[in-house]
């Protein structure tokens, strides 16, 4: 994956170890992109397996193969892995990979401390899956862990769960000021912000977000550890705390957590639509002012999780307003994505396919989340699969989408080779068809009243539930078909040009497939 | 616009509630209307929004799909030149809020209705707590519990699965119809979720604070819902049965069981009085024991390591028998262990805990009485 | 090397900018659990009664009768019984109204209780004024005693037209384990 041939006239003697050293105490951040992403693409299997176990248990009405409390921390850590195991830590690979490149810099900021970001990160996830092995076993109470489930009624695991996502937390909040300090103070010169790549766009504002809410997690997860080991009373009423006021805080972070989920998405298809498209992006600065706001909305519209827990109606119209709200700059992003389209050159490569699946399947995840900001409408489907369909909508189909385009499209610059086609087609096609089998059924099963997070079912749910399992298995094994094509292409192929797909821009085209493992050395010139 | 709004919404009702039979039927793809006015307007307001939503992705994708058909480079097609336009991103921000606009009012509208819970008929206050329902008659100082009867046979295939599968209870609440019935939801330990969805009625239960919502059916008959929020390993087998009866029959019924209510009271003073043999509370508390404590403590007192301690070989149910009595009666506090003097008759109390401290090869020889129980637990 | 230092130094500059966010927003994070209260306080959020009055009412709206209800829950490992005396009754607002809950622990130990207040609809604990009442303290009863528990209170005339009917619900815990052995000779 790496030679050290340079574009720049200066020789680079690189001293770095060979072996598993080299990956140990790398500082480059082409290296640490790998090790992010390969992390992620190992927590996706795993998390994977896990919703593989759900959807076992679940293709038949009755329990088979699990019981309820083990479905329970499968589902919990299915949840967790999934949110900061892959999504995260992929958006984070591809952020320093690309970063730098894109903006004319040579490497990171801070590029011990991004090691550390990354190695922190094994450290977290082995903690957290060993508290499976536990007794009484691991964290059971839903990735959003609600008090008093996850305080009073938890198993002893919950010491660890709570480490490994404070762990996790210092992770993501030292990569996003890594970020930040590098898109701020190391942009080539001539690279202003209005000229810089919709992706880095899209990071800078992640990273901001990230900087806000991940120490709210922490504190909110410190509350959780007191409450049950130290006496605490934040969240029981007995010593005068609230139940409630655990949800406020959670879903304080949590929704900024999801646009911290999906915003890097749409930098990616914000690269890859006008490269296939041979046509600049329609609205650029629409689409940086329509991101913004997003970022900014997100703090507004936190209880819109919370709807039925009892608040008074002011407030339940002021979130669902707000809620509401967020769809404009969402839909204006979207038709800036189609305008690009319009009256363009169109190919449909692999990313240019994963891309135009995102747009589709992405914005029906919007529309059903736009249903469920109906306030009246989510008293019905508060907690059912209905819920549990929109946010894989927009986390599988959108986010997990995304970071596939975003892999076809810059493995050649990573690799130096172009990958198959052929078989990126057949992962495309097979992922797509067996996803919309695998969840959108679940609008209809929500409908018809089946809760989340339960091990069985009422017979009216069966017939649906069997379709779904069918698709989630196909989904699964269809993501092997993308690993191979990952390794093959790492390991040779038909060699990449430096810009391999004829309508795309950005500064890291202008550099040799594979990029040098030290590129823009000298930052280059931007007009 | 308003009426091809209405128009396709209709059309949408068709087509999805083709499976739906009659209002108080569900169907398998939609929401369902239920049986309350509160519930079409929520149906409604569903259909309306997913209408609108439907047209605006027919038209986005539309123009998505007409680009990818005739603006292929394989076609010929050549790329345009634009690339930004401020009258456009003005309309196509403009255009989406005012359609969000028209959708907040019908959404408003409907939730102020829905937030009025004054002047109601009766109140009943429902508690959840692991893994039941509490139901209580406000105006008559009544209540009893509400626990899925599904056979463990059923869930573990072992025999053929019931129509109510999963949705059936021993004792249903039981409310009158066309009255105005106001509930008080709480908990005991953690949250859960009361959720009937021909009412469309769901509040959460937070432990310590009350909620209230409240609904008027206008059809009798058996609706069914489940808990909506994780509460623990049971969280899915714990249903909600609502039997609305005509006025009359509800009020016989309230009769009957006020009666009952009285006849317990008097057996319980004759329990009180007689002493239970071992024979007589093996069994009445192996009964006891597989139908209220083994969904915790297993059927073979063996427990869950680390989650609910073993009772086979345990210092409490070979110790001290008032401690043991008293956990039992009264929970112990910080854990899930429930307090059961309010749960099961001091004959049922003195049973199961006799039958925990001999069976499993416990064998103490006690033979716990009713009046060991009475005081602690009455 | 000055346009390298000088990079280090922006870095540093912004790296310490952004660490002092971090840490805002840590302390944020607590902080919403005071403000969460406060909120409570103005909006009656989660019927969280927190009106404490030092003076009973003076003036009484007669134009006008609101129905309150009065209910009780018993905590897991709280083996009291905890009744209302009177389950509901009619009051003007502004009118200082008397009510009595009985305890009784039926135990062999003393045993301390907390009662927890909470209103239904949450926007009414904002009108419910309560001069004096047996959940501003922890509640000790010996074994076997039996005691009525006094609730004074008022409602405030200026609560809303639209609400009729409130109920006020007391869940007790058993707080014994939470009060330290010289605290709980004192209270007894």
């Amino acid at each position: 994956m790496n030679t050290t041939t340079t574009a720049d006239s200066h020789e680079h003697h690189d001293h770095k170890p060979k072996g598993i050293m080299r990956w140990i105490l790398t500082t480059n951040h082409k290296d640490i992109g790998s090790l992010y992403l390969m992390f992620s693409f190992l927590m996706f299997i795993i998390g994977g397996a896990m919703a593989m176990v759900i959807r076992a248990e679940l293709y038949q009405p009755g329990l088979q193969i699990v019981e309820p409390n083990f479905f329970n921390q499968m589902t919990t850590v299915h949840g967790l892995i999934m949110v900061f195991g892959a999504v995260m830590p992929a958006f984070t690979g591809l952020a320093n990979w690309l970063i730098p490149m894109m903006i004319g810099a040579p490497d990171m900021a801070l590029p011990r401390m991004n090691n550390w970001s990354f190695w922190i990160l094994p450290m977290a996830f082995t903690i957290l899956l060993s508290s499976l092995f536990m007794e009484g076993g691991g964290p059971n109470f839903g990735w959003t862990f609600y008090a008093p489930l996850s305080t009073t009624y938890a198993p002893d695991s919950t010491a660890l769960f709570v480490f490994a996502i404070h762990i996790m937390g210092i992770s993501s909040i030292l990569g996003a000021i890594n970020v930040v300090v590098t898109i701020i103070n190391m942009r080539a010169p001539g690279m202003t912000y209005m000229k810089m790549p919709l992706f880095v766009w899209t990071w800078l504002i992640t990273a901001f977000l990230l900087i806000a809410v991940m120490p709210v997690l922490a504190a909110t997860v410190t509350m959780v550890l007191t409450d049950k080991y130290f006496g605490t009373s934040f969240f029981a009423a007995a010593g005068g705390g609230d139940p409630v006021l655990f949800q406020h805080i959670f879903w304080f972070f949590g929704h900024p957590e999801v646009y911290i989920m999906i915003l890097p998405s749409f930098g990616i298809i914000s690269a890859i639509v006008p490269t296939f498209s041979r046509k600049k992006l329609f609205g650029y600065s629409s689409m940086v002012y329509a991101t913004s706001s997003i970022a900014l909305l997100s703090f507004l519209v936190w209880a819109h999780h919370m709807f039925t827990t009892g608040m008074p109606v002011a407030a339940e119209l002021f979130f669902m307003y707000c809620t509401m709200l967020i769809s404009v700059p969402t839909g204006v992003k979207v038709f800036n994505w189609v305008a690009t389209m319009w009256r363009g050159s169109l190919t449909f490569e692999t990313p240019m396919l994963f891309a135009i699946a995102f747009i589709v399947l992405f914005s029906i995840g919007g529309f059903s989340g736009l249903m469920l900001a109906i306030t009246p409408a989510d008293f019905q489907y508060h907690d059912t699969y209905f819920v549990v369909a929109h946010f894989h909508y927009v986390l599988v189909t959108g986010a997990i989408f995304s970071i596939m385009a975003a892999a076809y499209y810059w493995l050649p610059k990573w690799t130096g080779y172009m990958y198959d086609e052929r078989l990126g087609k057949l992962h495309f096609w097979t992922s797509v068809i067996s996803v919309n089998v695998l969840f959108f059924p679940m609008h209809f099963l929500g409908l018809a009243g089946m809760p989340r997070r339960v091990p069985d079912y009422a017979l009216q749910f069966a017939d649906f539930n069997q379709l779904v399992s069918i698709g989630g298995f196909a989904f699964g094994l269809s993501q092997l078909i993308f690993l191979v094509v990952v390794i093959k292409c790492a390991r040779g192929g038909e060699k990449a040009p430096a810009k391999p797909w004829e309508g795309a821009e950005g500064l890291e085209w202008d550099m040799p497939s594979p990029a040098p493992y030290h590129s823009h050395t000298t930052p280059p010139r931007v007009k | 616009m308003r009426k091809i709004i209405m128009i396709s919404a209709a059309m949408s009702t068709v087509v999805l509630s083709g499976s739906a039979k009659s209002n108080s039927e569900s169907s398998t793809i939609n929401l369902t209307q239920g049986v309350t006015d509160i519930s079409q307007s929520v149906y409604d307001l569903h259909m309306i929004i997913l209408t609108i939503c439907a047209i605006i992705g027919v038209v986005v994708f539309g123009a998505m799909f007409y680009a990818i058909v005739n603006h292929r480079k394989s076609k010929g097609a050549q790329a345009a030149q634009f690339h930004e336009s401020t009258k456009v991103e003005i309309i196509w921000t403009v255009i989406p809020f005012f359609i969000l606009i028209g959708m907040a009012i019908p959404a408003t509208t409907t939730l102020i209705e829905m937030e009025d819970d004054s002047a109601s008929d009766i109140t009943i206050k429902i508690t959840g707590s692991q893994w039941k329902w509490h139901y209580e008659y406000f105006d008559h100082d009544f209540g009893f519990f509400s626990l899925l009867t599904t056979p463990q046979d059923q869930i573990h295939n072992k025999s053929e699965k019931g129509e109510n599968y999963l949705l059936e209870v021993d004792r249903p609440l039981v409310i009158p119809v066309n009255k105005k019935v106001r509930f008080l939801i709480t908990a005991d330990d953690v949250i859960h979720s009361w959720w009937v969805p021909a009412f469309a009625v769901k509040q959460d239960a937070n432990p310590g604070f009350i909620n209230g919502a409240w609904t008027k059916v206008n059809e009798p008959g058996i609706y069914r819902g489940q808990c909506a929020e994780l509460c623990g390993k049971d969280h899915g087998f714990m249903p909600i049965v609502v039997k609305v009866l005509s006025e009359a029959d509800y009020d016989i019924w309230l009769t009957d069981q006020l009666k009952d209510v009285e006849q317990a009271k008097q057996d319980e003073q004759q329990a009180l009085a007689s002493t239970l043999t071992m024979a007589e509370s093996m069994t009445l508390g192996e009964q006891v024991y597989v139908a209220r404590c083994a969904m915790c403590h297993q059927v073979g007192g063996e427990g869950i390591a680390g989650a609910f301690p073993k009772l086979k070989g345990s210092p409490i149910a070979l110790g001290d028998i008032a401690a043991h009595i008293d956990v039992v009666v009264n929970g112990k506090p910080g854990t899930a262990m429930q307090a059961f003097a309010n749960q099961l008759t001091a004959k049922e109390l003195a049973a199961v805990i006799t039958y925990e401290r001999n069976a499993w090869g416990n064998d103490t020889g006690d033979v716990v009485q009713v009046s060991d129980v009475k005081p602690e637990a009455k | 090397m000055t346009e390298q230092t000088s990079l280090a130094q922006k870095n540093k500059r912004l790296i310490v900018r952004l660490f002092s966010i971090i840490g805002v927003m840590f302390c944020f994070g607590f902080a919403l659990v005071p403000l969460y209260d406060v909120f409570c306080e103005f909006t009656g959020l989660n019927g969280r009664n927190v009106v404490r009055s030092e003076a009973p009412s003076t003036l009484i709206d007669t134009s006008r009768t609101v129905r309150i209800e009065f209910t009780t829950s018993v905590a897991p490992g709280m083996p009291w019984r905890f009744k209302p005396v009177t389950k509901a009754i009619d009051v003007h607002p502004g009118e200082n109204k008397v009510v009595k809950f009985s305890a009784f622990n039926p135990t062999k130990h003393k045993i301390i209780g907390q009662a927890i207040p909470s209103v239904s609809p949450g926007l009414a604990s904002l009108y419910l004024n309560k001069t004096e009442c047996f959940c501003f303290n922890q509640q000790p009863l010996n074994a076997g005693e039996n005691v009525e528990m006094g609730l004074v209170f008022f409602i405030s005339p200026d609560l809303p037209e639209h609400i009729k009917t409130m109920t006020l619900s007391y869940t007790l815990f058993n707080v014994s384990d939470s009060v330290s052995p010289p605290e709980i000779a004192a209270l007894f």
